[in-house]
């Protein structure tokens, strides 16, 4: 049944050749921990690609309680911390989320920097990696003001006046970011909801699928 | 592949129409001991993230995400703190030689040569040598550029004021508070207020007193000799408004 599904999907997009690229590649000696159990250094990268995932899939179910204005972001997040069924879950695995990604996002740029696997001819992925890096902090950033209590709304604070003290385009940016040149507020907080819920995950989408293509295309670099 | 004359497509797609076999590669021609992808080291790769998995919910239901109280921006008293990953920068901007008039060092010309390093790196270190200890300037560089990140993220942690930070925002509950009563008054007229706010729910130098459960005569007593912080003898009226303002705070905060 699966077969004949799949031959006449097959036959009308030829998906074989997408399945081979995706799905049937070989996984060299030296990247395997079962051979090499130091090998598992080889293994942040999918840890962060997994924790990545995770952090959309929490994401999703939290913006279906959350409202991004400041009467009621803080409660929609109370209420969905105490009063909804396994509320403190999604909103913990988020939030610790947030910092894992981070960890293992460290850990794997580590351990591609000492393996020197960004040399030739990688230098693009890893210029990629790096700007996955940077779009990941803009993440924990601009999440942090979503849940608009104290420590969102201060620490945002501390943030815009640095963002604002950038030579020349200091206050062009501050207004960018918060909406108004000299208030933090309502305009911030939709500011800060729409950068991490759309601008900020569609960098990372293309980001992450420019990482992968280059990886498949050029194969994982060899032992030392 | 085949191309040019004679390909045959499906329909008036661009699809071609010979169908190719779907038969997995022969791993076992490749050099070392090479394995599928799919799906013997994929099934591997899922164990890794099972046992992770059950290390990430186990921290999720040891530790509740924080929330503090919703956001006054009138508490000028607040000290912000940002998340662990951004406090090496943070910590940065503290140094004399990094902030003030030096402040675009700290925030900018510091950072900015780190990050464009790290993003530039291939073009930096160009030779052929991979081995870390083949190339000492670049793993100098990087171990000296973690090594920073790891003391500045100390030092910012090691002189916070964890005991304020944690008091300042916590949650209180939404206490009916009697702006009308001669203790109210009291609390207004010595200045009480001005640290432990006019809901008596604290701020930034001072904690919250719903809740805490005091006698009259232990907040008689702190009203006069102090306690942690406060200092003695900021209660100045008379033995009476003492009386009235103990009994009027201890009531709130019992509740």
């Amino acid at each position: 049944m699966l077969n004949k599904i799949y031959d006449w999907v097959d036959e009308r997009l030829d998906i074989t050749p997408m399945w081979r690229d995706i799905a049937d590649h070989e996984v060299p000696e030296h990247v395997n921990p079962a051979h090499h159990f130091s090998a598992f250094v080889y293994c942040f990268g999918g840890l962060t690609f997994f924790v990545t995932v995770i952090q959309i899939l929490s994401g999703m179910f939290l913006t279906m309680y959350y409202v991004p204005d400041i009467e009621n972001a803080w409660r929609s997040v109370y209420y969905l911390q105490n009063e909804v069924a396994f509320g403190v879950i999604v909103r913990g695995m988020h939030h610790w989320g947030a910092s894992l990604v981070i960890v293992m996002l460290f850990l794997h740029t580590l351990r591609v920097f000492f393996t020197g696997a960004y040399k030739k001819p990688r230098e693009l992925n890893w210029v990629v990696g790096v700007l996955i890096f940077f779009v990941m902090l803009g993440l924990g950033f601009t999440g942090y003001l979503l849940p608009w209590d104290m420590k969102a709304l201060f620490a945002t604070k501390v943030g815009i006046e640095i963002a604002a003290s950038t030579p020349l385009i200091g206050e062009q940016i501050r207004t960018l970011l918060a909406g108004d040149a000299n208030i933090l507020g309502a305009q911030t907080l939709t500011r800060f909801f729409a950068i991490h819920v759309f601008f900020l995950p569609g960098a990372l989408l293309g980001l992450m699928a420019a990482h992968f293509i280059m990886i498949r295309k050029q194969g994982i670099s060899g032992p030392l | 592949m085949h191309r040019g004359k004679g390909m045959k497509f499906v329909g008036d797609s661009r699809v071609p129409a010979n169908r190719k076999p779907n038969i997995p590669k022969d791993y076992s021609e490749f050099p070392g001991k090479t394995e599928a992808f799919w799906p013997n080291f994929l099934l591997k790769e899922w164990l890794v993230g099972a046992v992770f998995l059950i290390g990430y919910l186990s921290l999720t239901v040891a530790h509740e995400p924080p929330l503090e109280k919703i956001a006054d921006p009138t508490d000028a008293g607040y000290i912000p703190l940002p998340d662990w990953y951004f406090l090496f920068l943070y910590q940065l901007l503290k140094y004399d030689f990094a902030s003030g008039p030096y402040n675009v060092v700290g925030a900018f010309v510091i950072p900015g040569i780190a990050f464009g390093a790290l993003l530039l790196a291939p073009f930096i270190d160009r030779g052929p040598e991979r081995r870390p200890g083949k190339r000492p300037l670049a793993t100098g560089f990087m171990l000296l550029g973690v090594a920073a990140t790891i003391f500045l993220t100390w030092e910012s942690v090691a002189y916070h004021d964890w005991d304020t930070q944690r008091s300042q925002g916590e949650i209180v509950a939404d206490v009916e508070v009697d702006t009308e009563a001669p203790g109210y008054l009291v609390y207004q007229e010595q200045g009480c207020i001005g640290c432990h706010g006019d809901s008596l729910e604290g701020g930034g130098a001072a904690p919250g007193i719903i809740g805490t459960e005091h006698t009259p005569e232990e907040i008689a007593d702190i009203a006069v000799n102090g306690i942690g912080n406060m200092p003695a003898d900021l209660f100045q009226g008379s033995e009476e408004e003492l009386q009235e303002l103990a009994e009027f705070v201890s009531e709130v905060s019992n509740q």
